[in-house]
């Protein structure tokens, strides 16, 4: 894709807590807020920085699985709940498994490239702990093929990030890989003690990596090989947005200091019926960062910090072999090498990630890009990283099942 | 008759009871398993959960699918291999409501004695009621032309005794669980000189697949968990009764319920303990018990009187407490009862007195919840405090180094008689039967 035919950009970013286990306001066994609580918390987070609803043209809302979570879809109507002035305004919801949130981006910048809408009010939710963690895995099995369910892991996802790992310790190593996945592990609960949202805000453990050594992979109790250290959370929560024209930006009086540039876009999918060509690579990661950073004009050396979609950690550590960081079956060595920590060559989930702030599947791309926004218009707080003026861009990787609905997005702050 | 085939046709006397319906649920999981396997396919698995009263077995029902489905969800990734050739059955969720339905299938509810003629092995979780269990043992006895083991829950009463009653002919042995059955993972096993090498290797083999720890004990009244507890409890009460001469009896049941729990860093205080069992339980175990122990009374007029007053402890059908000798405010004890005034007296009234008169703890201590979870540190811990309390001069250290050397002695008393066959297994039961943070033969608080 070339470059943008139209000036797009981000701002009011807005994130509910990441609301799960790890936090400590909740309890399995008591009534929690419902879908509709965090649509709005979120949905009215953002419209309270742009001026209200009155400046939205369009509503998006990225969702996989309220169906089956909360027995509720349709949620293209929640968007007026969100506030009376988005009554009767064009709203659509996105789904594309765990990046259902990014897809509702991508809505808003066609929108905004279509010049059908100068304001796109975007958000992502998903409200999974309705239920306990072994039905969360049938409901989010959904993001693979059906058809393969029967022959599955009773934790489906997990066991095919499993089949990853397993593949990868084979290639490369088993010590040698858990090395990254710990470091992996460790680096997101550092970023997420620094973020007041994310479920792991509160964690307290003193040494990381003596936990994380002390849970080996059991398949008799959970998958073959990884723990449970090595997974994203389950979690409720959602994330606001604004999509905007340079008139939409001026209708809602950003600052250009306070808006990021969207300045390229990619989306690929990858045949859901079809295993992945090579366990050990993320092919649709890399194609989409690829085409991302060609319409940029730009290489990874240009980047500040980067969302990486780490579900599990192993997809951290194959994430960074397929944006380039590392060459094949050197990405566990860059991240033991903190490259990607926080004070490292490119800082990486910068908030926690899915392992640390969280996984509210839906929400998860919306999520991604308000932390890029964040970082690059010094709104992070505690968690905030130094943007240098030499490599000022961000980037979003949000992937849907085991590789195969990815979104790669690339910002600036719009005054830089 | 192997293992599997004598699972086949089983029968829980007294099913909808606290006991009996813990045992109903491990026995219908181990049935459902064995009728799962590949080579038991076609075969009829029966489990009969005999209870007198049809609103009990109602509730059990109940009871039954919501832990199976538990038991389900907690070895789901085992029942997919289980379930690898049902085709229609894909997700978690429909193969966890096909194991719970396979469960509840082999269950019969029932209360009526005859359904028990047709199975090979029977539990008995009734009443402690010896010409009861008697009367009915040798009835399904008499009218089952297989022969059946029974397997008795008594708590109490001497197995040989049983059998002899009930002309049984030593086809009984006691497979004492704790309660709650499901939970619990200690099972007392008694067996006497008449059991054939058999049906012991299958209650071993029934215990190891249930994945209990199992403490062998000798066949005298109250075996090893009981008796160590009665006699723990009496002591108490005594030392309640010693103590009334110089205050006033609340305020001596709440000092000798704190010394046992916080200066002896138990779970619980004796007096609520009694209250958890039941004041009734307690007595009546005492009652049973005591004709066989010519040598010592093991009676309280105490818990007569409480029993008289309708004082009995015990559990709500949610797994509260009830008001026993205690009276509770979720879970925790707030006030003692009084039986000259029939009435219960709030602990606010006097309890920062008696803690006064009792003494500090020491700083090394910690409570029970913290010493018992504490992986590796938990010798070291008590240790320290103990040898720490040991140096304190005041009431409290007095009192638990005075009730520790008596809970040590029960502890040796129950193997010298013969009753657990070594110090080791005393221990085990009130580590894993009790819960208790160590065991009652120890070096601790040595005068």
């Amino acid at each position: 894709m070339s470059k943008l035919r139209r000036k797009v950009y981000m701002a009011a970013g807005y994130n509910t807590i990441s609301m799960g286990t790890g936090r400590s306001e909740f309890n399995p066994k008591k009534t929690r807020p419902g879908l509709e609580h965090y649509i709005k918390e979120a949905g009215q987070g953002t419209l309270k920085q742009i001026g209200g609803a009155r400046n939205v043209d369009e509503g998006a809302i990225g969702n996989f699985m309220a169906p089956r979570f909360n027995k509720q879809g349709h949620l293209a109507g929640f968007i007026p709940y969100i506030d009376e002035d988005l009554q009767y305004k064009p709203c659509i919801r996105t789904e594309g498994a765990c990046a259902s949130g990014a897809l509702s981006l991508v809505s808003g910048i066609k929108s905004v490239l279509a010049e059908s809408a100068e304001v796109v009010l975007a958000v992502g939710v998903e409200v999974q702990n309705t239920m306990k963690a072994i039905y969360g895995a049938d409901v989010l099995a959904g993001a693979g093929w059906f058809q393969k369910r029967k022959n599955g892991h009773a934790y489906f996802f997990p066991g095919q990030f499993s089949d990853r790992a397993k593949a990868y310790y084979e290639k490369y190593g088993m010590e040698y890989a858990r090395k990254g996945m710990k470091q992996w592990f460790i680096n997101a609960i550092e970023n997420a003690r620094l973020c007041p949202t994310a479920q792991e805000y509160e964690n307290k453990v003193e040494d990381l990596g003596t936990l994380y050594d002390k849970m080996a992979p059991n398949g008799k109790a959970f998958v073959d090989s990884l723990n449970v250290l090595d997974c994203s959370k389950v979690s409720d929560g959602a994330s606001g947005i604004a999509i905007m024209s340079e008139e939409g930006m001026k209708r809602c009086g950003i600052r250009r200091d306070q808006a990021v540039e969207v300045i390229s876009y990619a989306q690929v999918e990858r045949n859901i019926t079809n295993d992945p060509p090579d366990r050990t690579e993320l092919t649709a990661i890399k194609k989409a960062a690829k085409q991302a950073l060609d319409s940029a004009g730009i290489t990874i050396n240009d980047l500040a910090t980067a969302e990486i979609h780490d579900c599990f950690s192993i997809a951290g550590i194959l994430t960074t072999e397929a944006l380039g960081f590392a060459e094949p079956g050197k990405g566990a060595q860059f991240v033991a090498d903190r490259n990607t920590a926080r004070d490292g060559k490119i800082p990486m989930n910068t908030t926690g990630g899915l392992i640390g702030w969280g996984h509210p599947t839906g929400g998860t791309g919306v999520h991604q890009a308000v932390t890029i926004w964040e970082q690059l218009t010094g709104n992070a707080g505690s968690a905030q990283i130094e943007i240098s003026k030499d490599r000022p861009y961000g980037m979003t990787i949000n992937m849907g099942g085991d590789d195969v609905t990815v979104v790669a997005i690339i910002y600036k702050r719009a005054d830089s | 008759m192997n293992y599997d085939e004598k699972l086949q046709n089983v029968t829980v006397l007294g099913a909808a009871g606290k006991m009996g319906s813990g045992i109903l649920l491990l026995t219908a999981v181990e049935m459902a398993d064995l009728s799962l396997k590949p080579e038991n396919k076609g075969k009829t698995f029966c489990l009969n959960a005999m209870d007198v009263s049809p609103q009990g077995l109602a509730g059990l029902m109940r009871y039954l699918k919501v832990q199976v489905q538990k038991i389900a969800e907690k070895k789901t990734v085992y029942l997919r291999s289980l379930y690898a050739e049902r085709a229609d059955l894909i997700e978690n969720e429909d193969i966890i409501n096909e194991y719970v339905f396979d469960v509840l299938n082999i269950v019969r509810p029932v209360t009526t004695l005859e359904s028990a003629y047709e199975s090979n092995l029977i539990f008995e979780a009734i009443i402690e009621n010896l010409d009861l269990k008697n009367k009915i043992l040798s009835q399904i006895d008499k009218n089952n032309t297989k022969k059946p083991w029974f397997f008795t829950n008594t708590s109490s009463i001497p197995i040989h005794i049983l059998d002899e009653g009930a002309g049984l002919n030593g086809r009984i042995l006691g497979f004492h669980f704790y309660n709650p059955p499901a939970v619990q993972r200690l099972v007392e096993v008694i067996t006497t000189d008449k059991n054939s090498r058999e049906m012991i290797d299958f209650a071993n083999q029934y215990a190891k697949n249930l994945k209990k720890i199992v403490v062998p004990s000798n066949d005298k009244a109250g075996f090893i968990g009981n008796g160590h507890f009665m006699r723990d409890a009496l002591h108490g009460i005594h030392e309640v009764e010693r103590l009334t001469e110089e205050m006033p009896f609340v305020e001596a049941v709440y000092m000798i319920n704190k010394v046992t729990q916080d200066f002896l860093v138990r779970p619980m205080g004796i007096f609520q303990l009694i209250d958890y069992v039941g004041v009734d339980v307690v007595k009546f175990i005492m009652q049973v018990m005591n004709p066989h122990l010519p040598d010592e009374d093991l009676h309280s007029d105490l818990l007569d009187r409480l029993y008289d007053q309708g004082v009995k402890g015990g559990q709500k059908s949610d797994g509260s407490q009830k008001d026993g000798i205690l009276r509770y405010e979720k879970g925790k004890p707030i006030a003692v009862y009084n039986p000259d005034l029939k009435d219960y007296i709030d602990i606010s009234l006097f309890g920062k007195k008696v803690d006064e008169h009792l003494g500090s703890l020491p700083a090394s201590w910690h409570p029970w919840k913290i010493v018992n979870f504490s992986k590796g540190g938990k010798d070291s811990m008590l240790e320290t405090y103990f040898n720490d309390l040991s140096n304190l001069k005041t009431l409290g250290s007095q009192l638990a180094r005075k009730y520790n050397t008596r809970s040590n002695e029960i502890g040796n008393y129950l193997v010298s008689s013969k009753v657990a066959n070594k110090a080791e297994d005393v221990n085990t039961v009130m580590l894993t039967g009790f819960y208790h943070a160590y065991g009652p033969i120890n070096n601790y608080l040595k005068s």
